[in-house]
């Protein structure tokens, strides 16, 4: 069916927006400014979750170079080590980088990464600064209900 | 209201949702952003450029390190912005509800005391790991900065806010946030200085004993460094700017 | 140093904002000047880009030394730069009005303030330069943070509005990155240009996704610009936070963001696309008409005078975004132009208003009683920026709506101009009013208590020559954009001609 084969090899996207879309409502539609907070949160973070998904490849794994890619060890130097100093078994850089080879294919892709370690960051100050207005909201009107702060307005006006 | 909203949230959702058909599948490796030449030059080049292994790493801090820059700055302006918005002298508070002054120590649990403060030390040295370490496995400045600043917020919650704030008073804090963000931005004018570019860390080598390659790596490190000062000192002044409701006099 | 100017723009309020968080705690003396430093630095920047891409075309600067799309870039063409000289200048008019207010609204946050303020001057002009989508995003976050907390500084119902600022802008921004996800599934690419290079290079304009992108990135960008019926954040936002806000915001958020609007369209998505392919420009063109009535008529039933500006501003935002989405190039030219020219006058008007809120402590129309012969400096400014509004010639206001009406006659949207004579008539009403009260109503007593024996039986003084310098630089400078408004449609021209606009409509 092709709707079943959409839906098992797109998930990730259908459960990312979905919960996208719960968020969204308890920004909107809650009452109580700490809700909405909540629903912000869980809206940045399925934007995140969602980003993060784009840069999976089956099979890879995470976007760090393998340890023996990068510092190639040459076998059998632990054996000439008790005879002094023979060779310099630390190749340059540029040797390396000549013996270097590698299938993109084997590693994930860093760029959603990277944008979302910016998106992260950009969702806690946020949250931050809401539970801090938040806070300064129940310190001026007593609650943080909005509709008895709109009443509390009205009536003192 | 929420009929509307609701009806709104099914609208957009439907939107979204209307694209799907079109992506590429889970885990493709030939969905335009893998195969794309942006990626596979991250990938490969990565190592060749600036030989750091973490291609995380060096697309943060070199390939995008002005985005990075900006959002350092953003988590500064978090931190001033809580500040500026709920700091408040604690006499003002203590008029409002016309309690009489109090004591504000008290004595740690003594379970929890200990278990802190075998904890912590090495929370910070883990933290300090994950920052030098942030070339070669998962980490950086940002993930060892929030690290170190729990491990002040962990002393905090288990003492109380004067503990903490022996080690980090208000007038540090500012202090370290904005010198790591003129660590970062140092980076860059010296590179603006020597003739090249903002943040062009191949023009360091001059004034560094690197070659070129090497100076990115190095200078990856230092702004690194400058984004985990910031982001110690800005986790910890949010913590006690909300905790204490502005007061800073005392906590949870 | 000539070809770092372009990252000179931003880097100067930059590095001067963090400068000022360190110093400027124990030493208030130095916030001030710090300030002046940093913009003036920024607006002869401006300058020299400009003259550049007078001279060159469009100018590209590589952070790090990456050529795009590997590494980020600014992409300063004719629309850019002038847009950036703009706002720097009109934050810089703003800054030196701020000399006297900010320390009476908020004694005890001077450094703060300045700081988020030079933060949030540095996130406009980064979203003004930059050539990569996703830095965008990271910047409009940084312009939003620092506006949520300079009007959190205000009153007491500052702090809901920012609150409610805070929820739509964050749902704004979101939407935008969301939609960058969409392109960036895709093409695989984050910097604009090379992103509508890959949508022709693999012929995705009719792919379901790139339309839901843009339609997403439209929503989330008229949500941050307060299009009508998303505008629900901005009244109660630039009335009760502090005067120096709504001076530094006021002119220039929304501008930026119709900024955004036109070079996702121009830019990442190109015209063809916005304009012919999904030929939207009936629908939304008749959007903006409503938003330009509804946001008049509210403004006629204000008391307050800054409510009646914040209701202004969006009616200004119906003409820009109906503008735009004629589907002409007059109307584009009329668009770009429009954005200078409101960013100035919008400047002008909130400096008056927030002149007389400093002087008499009140926020309403009739608290100007008398004032013509007390405060005729300021009455003068007020006028000039009063008359740009409603369109009198020779103001700049009268050149932009001259551009406009053309581009809606040419493109057949006759809706459009009548919506733009029945505001000019409502403006007309709005601010005849305001003059009749200040050259014959009764004085109002001085409110504000900075000067007590004498003023109290005057009324008000002329303001503080801090205050009315910004106000009559801005006066003349309407004046100078109008009377030189062919020279800067020019250079607009120049750069929208570049992409075919209306050519192939009709």
């Amino acid at each position: 069916m092709e709707l079943l084969e959409a839906l098992s090899t797109k998930f990730n996207y259908w459960i990312y927006i979905i919960i996208m879309m719960i968020g969204l409502y308890a920004m909107i539609s809650k009452n109580n400014l700490v809700k909405k907070l909540i629903g912000m949160s869980i809206f940045q973070t399925a934007i995140i979750l969602f980003y993060v998904s784009i840069g999976v490849k089956e099979g890879a794994t995470i976007p760090i170079l393998y340890h023996d890619q990068v510092h190639p060890s040459h076998g059998d130097s632990h054996h000439e080590a008790d005879t002094g100093h023979g060779q310099d078994h630390h190749p340059s850089h540029e040797e390396i980088v000549a013996n270097l080879h590698i299938e993109p294919d084997d590693f994930g892709n860093p760029l959603p990464h990277v944008l979302m370690l910016t998106a992260i960051v950009v969702g806690v100050a946020t949250l931050g600064v809401g539970l801090a207005l938040t806070q300064k909201v129940y310190r001026d009107f007593g609650s943080i209900e909005e509709s008895e702060i709109l009443e509390s307005i009205k009536s003192a006006k | 209201m929420k009929s509307f909203a609701l009806i709104a949230v099914i609208l957009t959702g439907w939107l979204l949702l209307s694209a799907v058909s079109d992506f590429p599948n889970w885990g493709d490796t030939e969905s335009p952003a893998n195969d794309y030449r942006l990626s596979q030059h991250y990938i490969t080049k990565t190592f060749p450029e600036s030989s750091v292994p973490n291609m995380v790493t060096a697309v943060l801090a070199d390939y995008r390190g002005y985005d990075t820059m900006f959002e350092t700055v953003v988590i500064f302006v978090a931190g001033i912005a809580i500040m500026s918005i709920l700091r408040r002298k604690p006499l003002d508070h203590l008029k409002d509800k016309g309690k009489e002054t109090r004591t504000y120590k008290k004595d740690p649990d003594l379970i929890i005391d200990t278990t802190c403060r075998l904890m912590i030390p090495i929370i910070q040295l883990f933290a300090l790991y994950v920052v030098a370490h942030g070339h070669h496995s998962p980490g950086g400045g940002f993930q060892g900065g929030v690290i170190f600043g729990a491990s002040f917020i962990l002393l905090a919650l288990s003492r109380d806010l004067q503990a903490a704030q022996r080690w980090v008073p208000e007038k540090r804090v500012l202090n370290l946030a904005g010198i790591g963000i003129l660590i970062y931005s140092g980076f860059g004018f010296a590179c603006m200085l020597l003739g090249s570019n903002f943040l062009d860390y191949e023009i360091l080598h001059k004034i560094m004993p690197a070659t070129p390659v090497e100076a990115r790596s190095h200078s990856m490190l230092g702004v690194e460094i400058g984004v985990a000062f910031t982001c110690t000192a800005i986790m910890f002044s949010i913590y006690s700017n909300l905790a204490s409701n502005g007061d800073m006099k005392e906590t949870l | 140093m000539i070809d770092q100017s372009p990252a000179i723009i931003l880097l100067a309020p930059f590095l001067l904002a963090i400068l000022l968080a360190l110093l400027g705690i124990k030493r208030e003396w130095l916030c001030f000047p710090l300030v002046i430093a940093g913009l003036a630095i920024s607006v002869a920047a401006s300058v020299v880009t400009l003259m550049r891409v007078i001279d060159e075309g469009t100018i590209q600067y590589f952070f790090g030394g990456w050529e795009p799309p590997f590494g980020i870039n600014l992409r300063v063409d004719g629309l850019n730069a002038l847009v950036a000289l703009a706002v720097s200048t009109v934050s810089l008019l703003t800054a030196i009005y701020s000399k006297r207010a900010v320390p009476a609204e908020t004694s005890d946050k001077v450094s703060q303030f300045y700081t988020l303020y030079l933060l949030s001057v540095t996130g406009l002009l980064g979203i003004v330069l930059t050539g990569d989508a996703f830095n965008l995003y990271v910047l409009i976050e940084i312009s939003a943070l620092t506006s949520y907390a300079l009007i959190g500084m205000g009153s007491r119902r500052a702090t809901l509005a920012a609150y409610k600022y805070l929820i739509m802008g964050t749902i704004g921004a979101s939407f935008y990155l969301l939609g960058v996800g969409y392109l960036y599934i895709k093409t695989g690419s984050l910097n604009m240009y090379d992103i509508q290079e890959q949508i022709v290079a693999n012929n995705l304009h009719g792919s379901p996704s790139i339309f839901v992108a843009f339609v997403v990135i439209m929503v989330g960008v008229w949500i941050k610009m307060a299009f009508f019926p998303l505008h629900s954040w901005l009244p109660n936002s630039y009335t009760y936070g502090p005067s120096t806000t709504s001076a530094l915001l006021g002119p220039l958020v929304t501008k930026v963001m119709i900024y955004v609007m036109i070079r996702m369209i121009l830019t990442v998505f190109s015209p063809e696309f916005a304009f012919d392919q999904l030929d939207w420009s009936n629908i939304i063109v008749w959007m903006s008409v409503i938003a330009i009535l509804a946001a008049s008529i509210s403004a006629l039933a204000q008391a307050s005078l800054q409510k009646i500006l914040a209701f202004l501003i969006i009616a200004e935002v119906g003409y820009m975004v109906g503008g735009v989405w004629l589907a002409d190039e007059m109307g584009m030219i009329g668009s770009i132009y429009h954005i200078i020219a409101d960013a100035f006058m919008t400047l002008c008007v909130f400096l008056f208003a927030g002149i007389i809120f400093t002087k008499t402590g009140r926020r309403d129309i009739s608290a100007m009683g008398g004032l013509f012969t007390k405060m005729p400096l300021t009455m003068v400014g007020f006028l000039v920026g009063a008359f740009s509004l409603i369109g009198i010639p020779p103001t700049a206001g009268f050149f932009s709506k001259w551009y406009l009406i053309q581009g809606g006659i040419s493109s057949g949207h006759y809706e459009y101009v009548a919506a733009l004579l029945i505001s000019s008539l409502i403006n007309a009403v709005i601010f005849f009013r305001i003059i009749e009260i200040a050259y014959f109503g009764t004085k109002p007593a001085e409110g504000h208590g900075h000067h007590h024996n004498e003023e109290h039986k005057d009324g008000p003084k002329e303001a503080s020559f801090s205050m009315l310098f910004p106000l009559l630089i801005t006066a003349a400078l309407l004046l100078g954009i109008g009377l030189y408004n062919q020279e800067i449609v020019a250079i607009i021209t120049n750069f929208v001609s570049q992409f075919k606009i209306g050519a192939i409509i009709l």
